[in-house]
């Protein structure tokens, strides 16, 4: 079984769960011995020092293929298009970014002014909106599968789908469309009609549809009108990383307690309600820090929020952490709450169980589905959270049982599992064909 | 011979209503959530399955007899939210062929954290029991059948009582059978009646599942096993929760047409037979003695406490209620005892129980809480707001004292 599977991101490239997810199910599909072919638009910054190493970049048809090499993935490469496209953004962001690019590329790159100029402006590497990028990708991903030999095409939500069809309809081979997430999860009811098009054109042209929940399914059916005979329920699963040994807590005191948020800051994960329920779980105790980890569009406008509520000096903001500072703060961390208005599934709730961290999700998640030793409540219900959040900090016996049950639980959760189940949803295509 | 003897524990508690940190009232339970499932579980269980046993017992000229042990704070809920139901009861007590037993009023498991409020709840039942129905408890069951050595002891101490009623698990009775009266080691006058949990099972569990290989069950079946009794055993103890008949099991599933056949086909071998608990004491003597050093009860497969103190939650909150018991005394308020007395019963640990819970099973049947977690937060936040009354309370009254 070979696998042309089409991403966005993939560690350490990351800004969301959605590499996480690409890696831990391309993980276990190597394991498991399936060939994966993993194509995804490389960005041009990488500003930041990865483990990844690069091997012999040669040029393809496509643009660039690079190989990555990682141990535990012995059985998936890496094609990359170099590409703008990263995940989580919108038009107008990736305007602003493109410019970015540009510019800096003018000053840094001196010598070869000439030679950057050319790159970026030429319609082989770079278009001018994100649109027609997405499509330039999919002309890419068309020339790459040209060379290449396998049996299913893999589509990991909506920027890839229009170079799933395309590359299907190219090769014959079935599709597979994943939505990780959709436009109304994104954009509540403010959806991007492009984006929904694209969304909905390839959950229609896929063969099997794979959602990360049956909130997801559900949205799917209603909002995209695909006959739910078509879509497949597979729940993500989490790494487990065995140690959780305690690193010194720096910076907060001992005795206070901390309170963590860890995601996007944006509208769909909930931040305002954490701050509410944060300002009413003040007004009960008073050692208590709110840590909001990770960036997001309305950073700026929660930092402001914050200050306005009169909790500015509780509420702490770190930016994006990654690697081991993801590690440390979960260390830290009395409670990990996932406040998200609307959350496809959740991979930061298994992560935090991982970390024997308590955790205190919205019912509107997709990971609500699968986890019990956990708490839940309404994003709405500010009152409810903040009553929650005080037991855990308050009732040491309630962290206790949620921190052993929750910690057995997420074991339960493997990407093996989900790889299997991707398995057969390709092998239940592959006689219909 | 072969005698029946049926118990059936009739109980709801007092739920708590939603209480988050932010509430102060001191209103801790749900009087509408309360109110709706007495009166459903009454019009499904309580109401048809008394008027049918009265029919019975008249039927059968006083052959058929049962026992009952009723919980103080559902005969509570009773007079406030459907007093009829006392009125079917009381009738069956005016045939002379029910037997109502002694257990904690708050069905609570006091036994296990404060001797005088075990023996004062006993007390207040027995009191109640002869108010309403006129007769004087003579057999005593601890809440969901917990039992050990030592209640054994303490309840003859009480020098109230004749027996006591407990599960016959395989683990103290080894290979012999639950069919005969035992006594407990060190008990002069005491007896022990022990539940044939097999058949008692068979009906209260097994009775609708289609999986069973004896399903269906009927009335002729069930007495040809009692039957086989015969020879090998005097008593068969059916005990199970009242809410078997058109709750558990409902209605559609036959089994109040089980019921009303069982009389007349157990009756119809001439060796049978049944008896209430104390009739039971009497007619039979002790066969042996039953060790009992660790505590049983008749929860879950364990058959042990793991139901309401499997987890720190429940321990923890557990503690927390009995602490309370001096400073609850010492306030002399009535509605302070009321309340810290409700939030013993024994429910309100089951419903924080994690075991299980990922399955979904009974457990959650009878859990008025989405999870443990819940159940525990919300009982720690009234607990809470119950020790700031008493601390209050207190305060004032030394306050005047000093005054």
């Amino acid at each position: 079984m070979k696998v042309f599977m089409l991403g966005w991101e993939f560690p350490p490239f990351i800004s969301g769960g959605l590499g996480t997810a690409c890696y831990g199910l391309t993980k276990a599909m190597s394991a498991m011995g399936m060939d994966v072919l993993f194509v995804l638009p490389r960005p041009v910054d990488t500003s930041h020092a990865t483990h990844v190493r690069m091997l012999t970049p040669k040029p393809t048809a496509g643009g660039r293929e690079l190989e990555y090499a990682y141990d535990e993935l012995q059985r998936v490469r890496f094609l990359a298009i170099e590409s703008m496209l990263s995940p989580y953004t919108d038009p107008q962001q990736y305007q602003q970014r493109m410019e970015e690019v540009i510019r800096t590329k003018r000053t840094i790159a001196q010598p070869s002014a000439a030679e950057v100029q050319q790159r970026a402006f030429g319609t082989e590497h770079y278009s001018g909106d994100m649109f027609a990028e997405v499509h330039r990708y999919a002309n890419a991903a068309v020339k790459l599968a040209m060379e290449e030999d396998f049996d299913v095409v893999h589509a990991h939500d909506w920027m890839t789908y229009p170079a799933g069809i395309a590359v299907a309809a190219v090769t014959g081979r079935p599709l597979v469309v994943h939505v990780h997430s959709t436009e109304f999860d994104r954009s509540g009811e403010h959806v991007n009609q492009m984006i929904y098009d694209i969304e909905r054109r390839g959950m229609h042209a896929a063969a099997k549809v794979i959602a990360v929940s049956h909130l997801t399914r559900n949205i799917i059916l209603s909002r995209y009108g695909v006959m739910g005979d078509k879509v497949e329920v597979i729940y993500n699963g989490v790494e487990r990383n065995g140690d959780s040994r305690l690193m010194p807590r720096s910076g907060i005191s001992s005795d206070e307690k901390i309170v963590l948020f860890l995601g996007r800051i944006t509208m769909q994960k909930g931040p305002e309600y954490f701050l509410m329920a944060a300002k009413k779980v003040l007004e009960e105790m008073d050692n208590v820090k709110f840590v909001m980890a990770g960036s997001g569009d309305m950073m700026h406008r929660t930092i402001e929020m914050a200050a306005e509520m009169g909790i500015g000096h509780k509420v702490l903001f770190t930016g994006f952490l990654r690697g081991e500072d993801v590690e440390r703060v979960y260390q830290m961390a009395d409670l990990y709450v996932m406040p998200s208005v609307s959350e496809p599934f959740g991979i930061a709730p298994l992560e935090a169980l991982n970390y024997d961290v308590p955790v205190l999700i919205s019912k509107q998640s997709g990971v609500a589905e699968v986890l019990t030793h956990v708490l839940k409540v309404d994003f709405w219900d500010i009152n409810e959270m903040a009553n929650k959040i005080i037991a855990v900090l308050k009732y040491p016996p309630l962290q206790l049982t949620l921190r052993e049950h929750g910690n057995f639980e997420v074991r339960r959760l493997r990407w093996q599992d989900a790889a299997e189940k991707c398995a057969r949803v390709y092998s239940d295509i592959m006689v219909h064909v | 011979m072969s005698s029946v003897c049926f118990y059936f524990q009739v109980h709801q508690p007092f739920r708590l209503r939603h209480y988050t940190v932010f509430d102060k009232a001191p209103h801790y339970f749900d009087e509408f959530k309360n109110a709706s499932i007495c009166r459903k579980v009454a019009n499904k269980c309580y109401l048809p399955t008394n008027r049918l046993l009265l029919k019975l017992i008249r039927k059968f000229g006083g052959q058929f007899r049962v026992s009952f042990s009723v919980t103080g704070v559902l005969l509570e809920q009773f007079h406030k939210y459907c007093p009829e139901v006392i009125s079917t009861f009381d009738a069956l007590a005016q045939t002379g062929c029910v037997e109502f037993l002694a257990e904690t009023y708050y069905h609570s498991l006091s036994y296990l954290y404060s001797r005088t409020e075990f023996a004062d709840q006993i007390l207040k039942h027995i009191e109640m029991i002869e108010q309403l129905f006129g007769q004087t408890p003579r057999v005593f069951r601890n809440t969901e059948l917990i039992y050990n050595n030592d209640l054994a002891r303490t309840i003859e101490s009480m020098d109230r009582f004749d027996g006591i009623l407990a599960e016959g698990a395989d683990h103290i009775l080894g290979d012999r059978s639950p069919n005969f009266v035992y006594s407990p080691p060190d008990c002069e006058k005491t007896r022990l009646l022990l539940k044939n949990y097999r058949l008692s099972d068979d009906i209260a569990f097994r009775f609708s599942n289609r999986h069973w290989k004896e399903f269906p069950l009927m009335a002729d079946k069930f007495a040809r096993w009692i039957n086989h009794v015969n020879g090998n055993g005097q008593v068969v103890n059916l005990f199970m929760d009242y809410e078997t008949f058109g709750e558990h099991q409902w209605e559609d599933t036959g089994i109040f047409d089980f019921l009303s056949h069982l009389p007349y086909e157990v009756l119809k071998h001439p060796d049978n037979n049944f008896l209430t608990p104390s009739e039971v004491i009497e007619r039979y003597p002790p066969v042996g003695v039953v060790d009992v050093p660790h505590i049983v009860s008749w929860a879950d497969t364990e058959r042990d406490l793991s139901a309401w103190l499997g987890n720190a939650m429940q321990s923890n909150a557990l503690h927390e209620v009995y602490r309370l018991e001096g400073l609850v005394k010492q306030s002399q308020d009535e509605q302070l005892m009321a309340d810290w007395r409700r939030l013993q019963t024994s429910d309100h640990f089951y419903y924080m129980c994690t075991k299980y819970f990922a399955d979904g099973d009974v457990h959650k049947y009878f859990n008025p809480y989405d999870s443990p977690y819940d159940s525990y937060i919300n009982y720690m936040n009234v607990l809470n707001n119950l020790r700031k009354r008493c601390m209050a309370s207190v305060a004032e009254s030394t306050a005047k004292s000093t005054a």
